[in-house]
């Protein structure tokens, strides 16, 4: 009998502080631990006492590649709670927004962080010196996901202009027009993503999953729809604790969330996809099939290929919003406070990022709840690396350890998020 | 054409905020030869932000072992960062990649001077400890003094 441990005691190339520890008995995985230690940033209590059109800014330094998502879900759940229906060309807004931020955060992720590993280089730096016009492509593209967050958002990190009811100011037509051009050159660029990322070389995996995202019956999920799965679920965000619980578990500082009914599931671009095909637009459905794929992806290492048709789809479905752009009356809905709870799911780039309120009569929160996309994929993480290593036990060390990194980074997990980050361990015993 | 200040860091993560605390300070005393920006660490990013400018300078906060409060210089025009320089940071794709990314792709601005203010402290909360405060004032003015000489 051996024994045998992997151990990387910290992970590159995920946002945020994390490691990995494998034990193997001969061949045989007896444990597997996503470890979680960057410490828990106790947003949540920050809020208790705030005025509810505070929470947007505040919950949008949890994360500095996402902020949006959390000033999405958090004005979403609090007109929820307040019973304001934003509509028009305001929520085409936010929808424009959210295209920014996910161009931003997919492209980094696709070029920086996880091409490297299907191209066999340590980094993005090193692949960058044979591929030189590839990762200038990627910056390029980012970029023009950064203008759209830096315009409609204020400013590039931790935007500003984004209220309860619609935003604080408005832009003309005039002012979004430099814009067009730029999206007019990422959807070319973002189409020659998804051919670049559909020639990689992907191992066979496909464990099977339960997978949730929101719907929407005319467009892709961005803010709104109902929680769907694979597995038949169907609900509305307000009934979200109903069906999902957060246990603590010792080796993480982000709490484990399940389904309570049938446990592990996965959010994200896959969960997405899989989910709301009909709703891309004809361009991003022309592509993923041109692309080898099908209607529905379950390769996880194949994640690379959905992340860059939803860059294409933001990127189409940007131009569509900004082409059809008229300055709204007014930059929003006035919104009076009033006591009740307000929820909300909205698509962060990682997956459904879930705000629950409670109001006071004066509006102050009285208490909040926030569940991120990496805390829900913590423990599929952990069952794909338990269903992988025994698949690829004849690997080096080295080439396992190099594996089972990339299988997390399928999922673009975001630690800095989750707990508010990673370093890995395999022990062959 | 004006020289760019940029300060990197997340002020709620007590000593991470000092580059962004001293280019607040920065401001007023260096507008007649520098412009000055605030970043969170996002490599990309940064790329964009010194894009265009000929010498930029980079304040933040940096977690290489040595004691709080001691400031490292670097040229970084002409040397590499050492690894792990920026241990501190939870981006994955911070200062020290950008900058040799942006090395490789013939992308640097001609003159980089970084300075790196060795942080001890960096828990939730919005202060500075004693050793980094006690630097703040002396960082603002070696960087007045840098941007104004010719």
């Amino acid at each position: 009998m051996t024994k045998k441990i992997i151990k990387v005691d910290y992970l590159a190339r995920v946002e945020g502080e994390g490691g990995l520890y494998i034990k193997l008995k001969d061949d045989s995985v007896v444990d597997v631990k996503l470890k979680i230690f960057e410490p828990p940033r106790f947003f949540e209590g920050f809020l208790r006492g705030r005025d509810f059109n505070e929470a947007s800014d505040i919950t949008a330094r949890i994360c500095g590649i996402c902020p949006v998502a959390y000033q999405m879900s958090a004005v979403h759940a609090m007109e929820n709670a307040l019973g304001v229906q934003v509509d028009g060309p305001l929520r085409d807004l936010r929808r424009l927004l959210y295209c920014g931020e996910w161009i931003e955060s997919h492209t980094l992720h696709i070029y920086m962080l996880h091409a490297p590993d299907f191209l066999g280089y340590p980094d993005a730096i090193k692949m960058a010196k044979d591929h030189k016009a590839i990762v200038e492509r990627g910056l390029k593209l980012k970029k023009a996901g950064n203008q759209i967050v830096s315009l409609l958002g204020g400013r590039e990190i931790h935007p500003v202009n984004i209220r309860v009811g619609g935003f604080y100011k408005l832009f003309t037509r005039k002012e979004f027009e430099p814009l067009i051009e730029t999206l007019k050159w990422a959807r070319d660029a973002a189409l020659e993503t998804v051919r670049w990322t559909a020639q990689l070389p992907f191992p066979d995996f496909e464990p099977g999953y339960e997978f949730v995202a929101l719907h929407h019956p005319e467009e892709y999920p961005f803010n709104e729809g109902r929680l769907i799965s694979s597995s038949g679920l169907d609900i509305e965000c307000s009934e979200y604790e109903e069906h999902f619980q957060e246990t603590h578990v010792e080796h993480s500082n982000a709490l484990h969330s399940a389904l309570k009914e049938r446990g592990s599931y996965f959010v994200g671009p896959m969960a997405r996809y899989n989910l709301n095909f009909d709703q891309l637009s004809p361009m991003a459905r022309q592509a993923a099939l041109e692309s080898g794929l099908t209607r529905t992806c379950q390769n996880p290492f194949k994640s690379i290929i959905v992340r860059s048709i939803e860059v294409l789809y933001a990127c189409d479905e940007a131009l569509r919003i900004l082409q059809s752009y008229e300055k709204p009356e007014r930059p929003y809905i006035p919104v009076e406070p009033k006591p009740g709870h307000g929820f909300s799911c909205t698509e962060a780039p990682r997956g459904i990022l879930y705000h629950h309120y409670q109001l006071d009569e004066q509006g102050k929160i009285l208490d909040a709840k926030i569940v991120p996309p990496t805390s829900q994929n913590q423990k599929t993480i952990e069952e794909d690396l338990r269903k992988f290593v025994p698949q690829h036990i004849h690997l080096s060390e080295e080439e396992l350890t190099w594996r089972c990194e990339q299988a997390i980074r399928n999922y673009d997990p975001c630690i800095s998020c989750a707990t508010h980050f990673l370093k890995l361990d395999i022990e062959r015993n | 054409m004006k020289s760019l200040i940029i300060g990197v860091g997340n002020v709620y993560r007590n000593d991470d905020g000092v580059g962004i605390l001293i280019v607040r300070k920065l401001k007023n005393r260096v507008s007649d030869y520098s412009h000055v920006k605030e970043q969170s660490g996002e490599g990309t990013s940064l790329m964009d932000a010194w894009s265009g400018y000929g010498r930029v300078c980079i304040v933040d906060a940096v977690s290489s072992g040595s004691p709080a409060g001691i400031i490292h210089r670097m040229d970084v025009s002409s040397e590499s960062i050492p690894a792990n320089f920026f241990s501190c940071s939870t981006h994955s794709f911070g200062v020290a990649e950008a900058i040799e990314l942006a090395r490789t792709l013939g992308q640097l601005p001609s003159q980089l001077q970084l300075y790196g203010i060795e942080g001890g402290d960096f828990q939730p909360g919005e202060f500075l400890s004693a050793e980094v405060e006690r630097v703040v004032e002396s960082v603002v003015d070696e960087i007045v003094q840098y941007v104004s000489s010719s």
